[in-house]
């Protein structure tokens, strides 16, 4: 072995605190950097390998068949790239044939998938229909399962009392359709359906002349409706969206303090061998050779860790993918290779370049400088900060370490900045966790002690809601008015109101609306706005944010609901927070929209101190002869895409904090090595174990309190600005409150985090200080 | 002989596979004595300083100082036995360099636990004593060696303990000052303080000392008393 590699290999292995420092902090920052780098490729990658690959439509539009004929729809139109269609479109409503909503479908007649130039649908169960009475349904649509597992071979009952069995399952990333049917199935089509890719989409703008052009080749009037690939892109990545600006925080977060702590370790490794590096030279060494010996020592566990990061990055990305891919829909999610590369070449890179400017600046000592150095810090800084904590009324091992991180105040800033963005990761996953349980509240509006037909997740597969509180084996849907009669007359009744689900169709929107018409005062269930107000007054409503960007609507406009023959207009006054039905939803009073349907829900409060269990019993007596029944309200259940953040959150935060901590470990056991003569001193003249502990200790306190003080403050700041960004890129609009979550209590104990986060990193440092040998410390030069 | 206030019975201490460093050493010092452990280089001086000072542990033997069995006890309980029964001098100072000759001086009594007050009281009095009071918020580093001599042994008479323990006083210093070391020495044990001094230099132990022990390869060697001069 070259002396070279001897050199490097006793480096390696003697400074093995400092290695394994060098290690675990690559490992840590190359596994966040493998998850994050995966999870925002996988949050804008999906969607457009899918729309390529299928040719989706830039702009679907229908139009009126009694206002433009097949031949002119088939025209060209300046700006269209390619078309398919006309394709006929009838609106349908299966009856009550089992399990699920009855829900309507825009269903198109079309001979096969479509491998043309636009919109080629993926089937992928079953075959296409080919037959009539065949129907092949939408892969995410309500009639896509069945209580055996796959629609396939269910049987839909239509109005006039035909059937359509389902033979297939597709599905159109242009979203262009619920259902296909072959085209001679629709006779008197509701209207002609034609698919559009425009020679440029990218932006609003763009989509929206295209339509206009598209509308301009036509009759007047026969466009009545169109539909924006922006705006699916926007409906299919709002899950996955959300993801987005919190990962780039705490992406942005870990590879700074990865920066921070490689760099420092590595720094600190090198500056704590100068005498070493000094006599390397004297023994003939060149500068270049000690560049190269120093940046081999750390590499080599920098590789180490990078190697076991990788593989650690992407076995946590497995699960965390796999959720991805169920809230996405059927894309395979697995690392990309390149993102592998970028990170591992990242690493290692960043690690050369620390090691390099390190080394070379020691390489370039003047040999007698550098044996010289040797390891005393220069006297004389810091000393007013020791003679003002001397003065402390604290025990003197405190005060002795207080004034510690004056004599190395760029060491101690290092350490600062390591708890500051330790202290603002844990601030901000506190805000952002504890953002989504209001979110969670906001979206489940539970504080009804009692509910009576209210749909639990979970239970008895898709659409297993009982229709009315309907008690299992009853024949008829309860009377909502009786039932309603039964609760009022119920004792220890507070407050009670009951909605009634309608599916409705609005123009231009392809997929279905609920419209929840509310009896009774529901602003007690903690329905929350994220702008306006709730409504008041007759022809008044709330809407979701997602149906208002659906619709082009804003708070103040009207929007018309098509119920079957029925119409009714309302005027939208508030934004409401309401996320069921992927936030396609309308919430108006039952005197604005008389509902139809019998799907209705009762929310009961009771009276503070009363036993709901007990209520709920002698309601279920009541209600008995009406055939529904009442049960503890509460619907705890978090969404998928919820538990989801916050696990991520969990472990991001975990890595951060570890790597923070690490980062104060590094340097206090720096700041202890070159100290230990000094160590010895005190020892000699009494100091216990336990007062050591409390030196050492004591060294981080400052540290440990600004960097609290800044990281607080900076991770809420952080947290104010990532909440929006994630309702914005959801598609969602967020309640008050969401931003409203850090009290002052919380926050000071998450600064006191900043001061645990210096003391654990401290500890380890503190117990070796604490078990050095007194003789063999004062015998260290 | 007074009471003993050191007791060394049967020691010995191997490092490692080396050869003994002190091979059954038994040794008594009484109260008020001035004693000087003499010898080359590994003869076992340093050692033998060590576990009476109890910064290390024999491999077998009992060390007794002023009453307390040394061997036995854990690092707490040998840290608390030095601040109360021991000061030491070593041959570089070991001043801290970021603290004041004051806060050097009061350190073993705040560490002890003793009153802001009474600490200070005690230092200003030592520092008085020793001819440094006005070097006392001087940092160690603007001292002459000599100088910073006298504060170690200031700082080491803080706790007002039983022995004094002096680790080569005048390795480090030139003759001048090494004889004004001496001298110091000579006078606190003429004052009733006991002092176990180990050094090389044979003109130190005769100055300040009248017993004196041979240590060879880790063996008593010789323990001669030198008769008063009258």
């Amino acid at each position: 072995m070259s002396a070279l590699g001897r050199v490097v290999r006793s480096g390696v292995a003697r400074r093995r605190v400092q290695t394994v420092l060098i290690g675990l902090a690559t490992t840590m920052a190359v596994t966040s950097s493998v998850l994050g780098g995966s999870l925002l490729e996988a949050s804008t990658a999906p969607f457009d390998d899918a729309f390529a690959e299928q040719r989706g439509a830039h702009l679907s539009a229908r139009f009126d068949p009694t206002k433009a004929t097949a031949a002119q729809l088939s025209a060209p139109v300046a700006g269209v790239t390619a078309t398919a269609g006309p394709f006929p479109v009838l609106t349908i409503t299966p009856g009550d044939d089992g399990p699920g909503p009855r829900s309507p479908l825009t269903v198109v007649g079309r001979a096969d998938p479509g491998g043309g130039p636009v919109d080629a649908v993926t089937l992928t169960e079953g075959a296409w229909a080919d037959a009539p009475g065949e129907i092949v349904v939408s892969a995410d649509g309500p009639y896509a399962h069945s209580p055996t597992g796959s629609g396939v071979g269910r049987e839909l009952t239509l109005a006039d009392g035909s059937t359509l069995t389902v033979v297939g399952l597709a599905r159109s990333v242009s979203r262009t359709a619920d259902g296909w049917v072959p085209p001679s199935w629709i006779t008197t089509p509701d209207g002609h359906q034609v698919l559009y890719r425009l020679a440029t989409a990218d932006t609003a703008e763009q989509v929206e002349a295209g339509r206009a052009a598209i509308e301009a080749a036509v009759p007047e009037g026969a466009l009545t409706g169109s539909q924006s690939w922006l705006v699916l892109k926007q409906t299919a990545d709002r899950s996955i969206a959300v993801f987005v600006p919190f990962l780039v925080a705490f992406g942005i977060l870990g590879l700074a303090m990865s920066l921070l702590v490689v760099g420092n370790v590595v720094a600190g490794a090198v500056g704590a061998g100068t005498r070493r590096i000094g006599i390397l030279k004297a023994l003939g060494f060149t500068p270049a050779q000690v560049v190269r010996a120093y940046m081999a020592q750390a590499l080599i566990p920098a590789t180490v860790g990078t190697a076991i990061g990788v593989v650690a990055g992407n076995l946590l990305a497995i699960p965390v993918l796999a959720e991805t891919e169920d809230v996405y829909g059927a894309v395979t999610l697995t690392v990309s290779p390149w993102v592998n590369a970028v990170v591992v070449a990242g690493a290692l890179v960043l690690v050369s370049v620390t090691a390099w400017g390190s080394a070379s600046r020691a390489g370039r000592l003047r040999t007698v400088d550098a044996i010289a150095v040797g390891r005393t810090p220069r006297p004389g800084r810091g000393r007013w900060a020791a003679r003002l904590t001397a003065r402390l009324a604290v025990p003197r091992p405190i005060s002795l370490g207080l004034a510690r991180p004056f004599t190395r105040p760029v060491r101690a800033a290092a350490m600062v900045a390591a708890v500051l963005f330790g202290a603002t990761a844990v601030t901000f996953a506190v805000g952002l966790a504890s953002s989504l349980n209001q979110v969670q509240i906001a979206r489940n509006h539970d504080l009804a002690d009692v509910t009576i037909g209210v749909e639990r997740p979970g239970t008895g597969g898709p659409g297993a809601r009982p229709p009315g509180g309907r008690a299992p084996g009853g024949k008829a849907d309860p009377d909502p008015v009786a039932v309603s009669a039964a609760i009022d007359a119920q004792a220890r009744t507070r407050a009670h109101y009951r909605t009634t689900r309608t599916t409705v169709t609005v123009a231009g929107v392809t997929g279905s609306t609920k419209v929840v018409s509310f009896t009774g005062d529901a602003t007690w269930d903690g329905y929350q706005m994220v702008a306006g107000r709730w409504f008041t007054a007759p022809g008044e409503a709330v809407a979701a944010t997602p149906f208002l960007n659906a619709t082009g609507t804003r708070v103040g406009d009207t929007v018309t609901l098509h119920d079957g023959d029925r119409s009714v207009t309302v005027r939208i006054v508030g934004d409401v927070f309401e996320m069921s039905n992927d936030g396609m939803v309308v919430l108006t009073d039952t005197a604005t929209f008389a509902a139809t349907s019998t799907d209705v829900s009762h929310y009961i409060a009771v009276q503070p101190g009363t036993d709901v269990t007990a209520y709920v019993e002698s309601l279920n007596k009541a209600l008995e002869p009406l055939d529904a029944t009442a049960a503890p309200g509460g619907d705890d259940q978090a969404s998928d895409t919820i538990i989801l953040i916050n696990s991520l959150t969990a472990v991001l935060t975990l890595m951060l904090v570890a790597v923070a901590a690490m980062g104060v470990l590094n340097t206090v056991l720096l700041d202890t090595r070159e100290r230990v003569r000094d160590l010895g001193v005190h020892k000699a003249l009494g100091m216990t174990p336990r007062q050591t502990v409390a030196m050492v200790l004591g060294s981080v306190v400052v540290v440990g309190v600004l960097g609290g003080a800044v990281g607080v403050p900076v991770g809420v700041a952080l947290h104010q600005w990532v909440l929006p960004a994630m309702g914005e890129s959801a598609g969602i609009g967020l309640p008050a409150s969401a931003f409203a979550v850090h009290e002052p209590l919380r926050l000071v104990a998450l600064g006191v985090g900043g001061l645990l986060i210096a003391i654990v990193g401290a500890l380890p440092p503190a117990t070796w200080a604490a078990r050095t040998s007194t003789a063999t410390a004062l015998r260290t030069e | 002989m007074t009471t003993p206030v050191i007791e060394l019975r049967d020691v010995s201490r191997r490092y490692d596979d080396g050869p003994p460093a002190l091979s059954d050493v038994s040794l008594t010092v009484g109260a008020g004595e001035a004693v000087a452990i003499l010898g080359p280089s590994g003869s076992g001086k340093s050692t033998l300083l060590n576990l009476i000072a109890g910064l290390d542990r024999p491999d077998a033997g009992t060390v007794t100082v002023d009453g307390v069995r040394v061997d036995g006890l854990g690092e707490a309980g040998s840290a608390r036995y030095r601040r109360a029964r021991v000061g030491m001098v070593f041959q570089f100072f070991n001043l801290l360099d970021d603290l004041t000759v004051a806060d050097n001086v009061v350190l073993p009594a705040q560490l002890a636990g003793m009153a802001r007050g009474e600490a200070g009281k005690r230092a200003a009095e030592l520092l008085d004593q020793l001819g440094i009071a006005r070097h006392a918020r001087a940092y160690p580093g603007r001292l002459s060696g000599g100088e910073r001599q006298r504060v170690a042994v200031a700082r080491a008479l803080m706790n007002r303990p039983a022995l004094l323990l002096a680790d080569e006083p005048t390795g480090a210093l030139d003759t001048a000052s090494g004889e004004d070391v001496s001298a110091l020495l000579t006078e606190l044990n003429a004052d009733g303080q006991t002092l176990v001094v180990v050094t090389h230099d044979l003109a130190l132990a005769r100055s300040c000392t009248r017993r004196t022990i041979q240590l060879v390869d880790g063996r008593i060697a010789g323990d001669v008393v030198a008769e008063p001069t009258r």
